[in-house]
């Protein structure tokens, strides 16, 4: 390896320099390395500052990888296209989009040119092929465009050869290299003369903001054409030969296993079944058509092995949660000091996605392939490997782009899952969880309390104090690996704390002037599936914060929008906290029973702040829909969104728009019952996310103006502000404070639980007398 | 085993298959006809909202046996040829708005839209926010806003 002077002149070009490689090859292939741009976080706010504000999870993700120094490759054909393997997951956030965006931008040329692909696992990228806590811009922004530089400028030295021309004398756009007097040579044709024959070190300048003409611009998905005509592939749509539909008899209680098909015989004589399997997580068919799966599913008579959580139920849960609580130590207050406390409790709810766990597996003696979405591709390599018995080098697996993730497919179930029945079952599977599973046996956001003790003292607050108690969350995707190699360089407060606790840590931030806070995290009970839902502690924290903010106000009289403004310690938060409150015209004259809520959340270096406005009247609350959850609507949300540097402002708007829709399910509708050692829920007309008829029928996103350099985080921003704004809303609706999420969860309960034995529900055969 | 005669996307398909098989895994697993998705298998979800002879229909819920030689089956697929162009007006709204997140529900989505579409014209109306409110369609990813824009647009140029 050798450095060449290779930074490409002329205008815009940032002074600050990167490194970057030209790679050999014939065709035009350059890298960085994955790391670039990324430095410590420095203190950058007045004491005394809380974790977040100083480092925070997205700095702990990028700097996790340091040491790693692997590289990202952008390679340009002989057709004038660039190409670009992601070593992260599209799942519908518009990353792929994005990255063809940055790509584009500093390469001059049309985004449509620009081929993002899903780079399979890379085990030699160790922590850095991980698609979570809304990280995948923050982290890769720098790295691409310091690989499309290095693009550029070998683009350049090569047209200048080919042109006879100094490189200063030329221009680029649409992939094109032009003369002063209008030759021109197309990326395409110069892609063979600007490889390479050996690996070279270059360093190379970044444009300046001032001149992007596609970063900052609304950019439609680059894959909104396949998905309006049914082209998008997901892992079901794929042809592998031979991986026939396969599914599995869950057990009827949680996590149990079985001991004996009775009727393996019977099951494997039903039409389609080619072969039946007993694993532990249940009894697998693999058949001609899911169809046939479906049928084979519910005939199957299974000896079952008890669940670990057996017997019981929601209140059991509840009360090992409360007995988990940390007490609260209130420091030394003025003898006038008045104290509030609030205890808000939150319950279990389903990750899913719409396209439920699933995966492709070929598992032979010598080697194993996997097909599926997968987030933390690299974990689930590893495990796939320990599970059937394979060196980790003999697993490939290629990410699928999934149809949603909300934290779901950070976990490899569904692709260990398929590995263990192929080969079991000597054959490739097409592996489908049926709905029924996902809330019955799938991932959940764990059931927790967060309890909030504030005192007052003539229109001031003196303490804030928040117990955040939950069932454990599952971080067994590569997260804890992450921060384990990093022990050594966290902020020195983090040490002695759990994983989990240190996790909290450094997500939760208080984003007011409350005196002396303390916000700590217990947890206990490991029996459940868990995880991360489009964030993880954060919804449930903020709706405790923003209520319990609501009770200050009250208390001192005060507005809650005036309040917060006068409370709030960012700036960023503070902006868009008055641009929620103008742009939704809060304190506006609404009929009786239509409530304003307002609420703001800070994270992921930036910030949030929702307006919501909730009908409570009867004829609202009242509307009756058919095995549907009406209530109280929100009829209109507004929220304002500080991303820092934003790429594409109408992806952002798109996760803002998933975030309410989100927040409105979590503080209204959305949650599972356990009871009995099993989870009620099967369906979604169970399960109550949004739907049309809860929608607000006004909607808007502001983004905010930032004069940030880099991208913060977006996937998950959207929700913690929006579930406060509407339980704020509620309590201000109904004078009673909510203390359990969501508000319908100890109502009747408004379905009828489908059976446990069969496992999934039989498919109805009246499909052609309900047409519409 | 039984072989059943029908129409998909203006072509007439015979597959070898038991009656009772939903259409829903005919079409995906036989036909390799992906654009409908599984999503519940019980007509909930509505992901695999598909036409059948012009109206709203979920092959989940049909046995393959109950369809006959002239049913006329339309997937997402062949939605665009019901209008001889590219891509119907009502993908081309979806389209221009940016509708799709993951994109898992938005067949189904659309496939719904121009059966409402067509329903409300039949009474002689235009679609108003409480038809919009009736979409039983789940999307995971919260577009719902951007679909209702969407379905008003693409009304309009059907």
């Amino acid at each position: 390896m050798r450095s060449t002077d290779g930074s490409p002149p002329g205008r815009g070009v940032s002074r600050r320099g990167f490194v970057g490689w030209v790679l050999a090859g014939s065709t035009l292939a350059v890298a960085a390395d994955l790391t670039t741009g990324a430095q410590p976080a420095q203190a950058a706010v007045p004491t005394p500052p809380q974790v977040p504000e100083l480092y925070d999870l997205g700095d702990l993700q990028t700097q996790s990888a340091l040491p790693t120094s692997q590289l990202i490759t952008i390679t340009v054909d002989e057709d004038g296209l660039a190409h670009f393997a992601m070593p992260r997951m599209e799942v519908g956030q518009g990353i792929t989009t994005a990255a063809a965006m940055i790509i584009a931008e500093e390469l001059d040329m049309a985004v449509e040119d620009v081929r993002v692909t899903l780079a399979p696992a890379r085990p030699e990228l160790v922590f850095n092929q991980l698609t979570g806590g809304s990280n995948t811009m923050q982290s890769m922004f720098t790295p691409i465009r310091v690989a499309a530089s290095v693009a550029k400028g070998r683009l350049l030295a090569a047209a200048a050869t080919a042109l006879g021309a100094q490189v200063s004398g030329l221009t680029t756009k649409a992939g094109v290299v032009t003369r002063t007097d209008g030759a021109s040579v197309t990326y395409g044709e110069l892609s063979a003369a600007a490889a390479s024959d050996e690996t070279v070190a270059v360093e190379v300048g970044l444009k300046a903001r001032d001149g992007f003409d596609v970063l900052g611009t609304p950019r439609s998905r680059d894959d909104a054409l396949a998905a309006v005509t049914g082209r998008k592939q997901f892992t079901m749509d794929l042809d592998v030969p031979d991986a026939l539909p396969t599914m599995l008899c869950r057990p009827p209680t949680l996590n149990g296993s079985p001991r004996s098909l009775r009727n393996r015989a019977q099951v494997e004589a039903m039409p389609g079944v080619t072969d039946v399997a007993v694993v532990d997580t249940g009894v697998a068919v693999r058949a001609a058509t899911f169809g046939q799966c479906i049928d084979a599913v519910r005939a199957m008579d299974v000896d079952w092995e008890g669940g670990p959580v057996d017997g019981e139920d929601d209140a059991s849960i509840l009360a090992e949660l409360k007995r988990a609580e940390i007490p609260m130590v209130v420091p030394k207050v003025p003898l006038l000091a008045t104290t509030l406390d609030l205890e808000v409790e939150f319950m279990f709810r389903s990750s899913a996605a719409l396209e439920p766990n699933c995966a492709i597996a070929d598992v032979r003696p010598d080697r194993a392939t996997v097909w599926s979405g997968l987030k933390a591709p690299i974990v689930a390599q590893r495990d796939v490997a320990k599970a059937v018995g394979l060196p980790q080098s003999a697993v490939e697996v290629n990410v699928v782009t999934g149809g949603g993730s909300f934290g779901h497919k950070l976990f490899g179930d569904a692709a260990v899952e398929a590995a263990v029945v192929s080969k079991a079952m000597g054959k490739p599977v097409k592996l489908l969880w049926h709905r029924a599973d996902e809330p019955r046996q799938g991932r959940l956001h764990p059931m927790a309390t967060s309890r909030v003790r504030a005192t007052t003292l003539a229109g001031q607050v003196l303490t804030y104090e928040q117990r955040h108690t939950s069932v454990v969350t599952d971080f067994g995707h590569g997260l804890g690996e992450r921060l384990t190699a990093l022990a050594a360089e966290l902020p020195a407060n983090l040490g002695g704390l759990t994983l989990s606790q240190s996790i909290f840590t450094l997500t939760q931030e208080t984003p007011y002037d409350y005196g002396v806070v303390t916000q700590l995290l217990s947890e206990v009970d490991t029996r459940f599936n868990t995880g991360s839902m489009r964030n993880i502690y954060s919804p449930d924290v903020a709706v405790a914060r923003e209520l319990m903010t609501d009770l200050l106000a009250r208390r001192v009289r005060k507005d809650p929008y005036r309040f917060r403004k006068e409370f709030v310690r960012n700036e960023k938060v503070r902006r868009c906290l008055d641009t929620v409150a103008e742009v939704g015209g809060w304190g506006r004259s609404l009929p009786d029973g239509v409530t304003q809520g307002i609420a703001v959340h800070a994270e992921y270096k930036g910030a949030t702040a929702v307006l919501v406005e909730l009908d409570t009247r009867p004829e609202t609350v009242g509307r009756r829909i058919r095995n549907a959850v009406t209530g109280p609507r929100v009829t209109k949300a507004v929220i304002a969104v500080d991303a820092g540097f934003v790429v594409n402002p109408r992806g952002l708007e798109a996760q803002m728009m998933g975030g309410v829709a989100d927040g409105i399910a979590l503080a209204l509708t959305s949650s599972c019952h356990l009871e009995d050692g099993h989870f009620l829920e099967a369906s979604w007309d169970n399960y109550f996310y949004t739907r049309q008829w809860n929608t607000p029928p006004e909607f808007e996103c502001v983004v905010m103006d930032s004069d940030d350099e880099l991208p913060g985080g977006a996937g998950e921003a959207g929700v913690a502000a929006s579930v406060s704004a509407v339980a704020c809303a509620y309590a201000r609706a109904t004078g009673t404070v909510p203390t359990r999420f969501p508000i319908n969860h100890d109502g009747p309960l408004a379905f009828e639980p489908k059976s446990f034995v069969p496992s999934v529900p039989a498919s109805p055969v009246n499909g052609l007398d309900l047409t519409s | 085993m039984a072989q059943h005669t029908f129409r998909v996307n203006g072509e007439t398909v015979t597959v070898d298959v038991e009656d009772d098989v939903r259409l829903l895994w005919v079409l995906r697993d036989v036909l390799g006809i992906t654009g409908p998705k599984y999503g519940c298998g019980i007509n909930v979800c509505k992901a695999c909202t598909s036409h059948v002879n012009g109206r709203a229909f979920n092959p989940c819920s049909v046995r393959v046996g109950d369809l006959g030689p002239d049913d006329e089956v339309t997937t997402i697929e062949g939605l665009a040829d019901t209008v001889d162009d590219d891509l119907h007006p009502m993908q081309q709204a979806w389209v221009e708005r940016d509708v799709a997140q993951c994109g898992y529900c938005q067949p189904g989505q659309i496939m719904a839209a121009v059966a409402l579409v067509r329903a409300v014209r039949e009474e002689g109306r235009t679609v108003t926010d409480d038809d919009l409110d009736t979409i039983r369609n789940i999307c995971r990813c919260g577009t719902y806003t951007r679909i209702r824009e969407a379905v008003k647009d693409g009304a309009e140029r059907m």
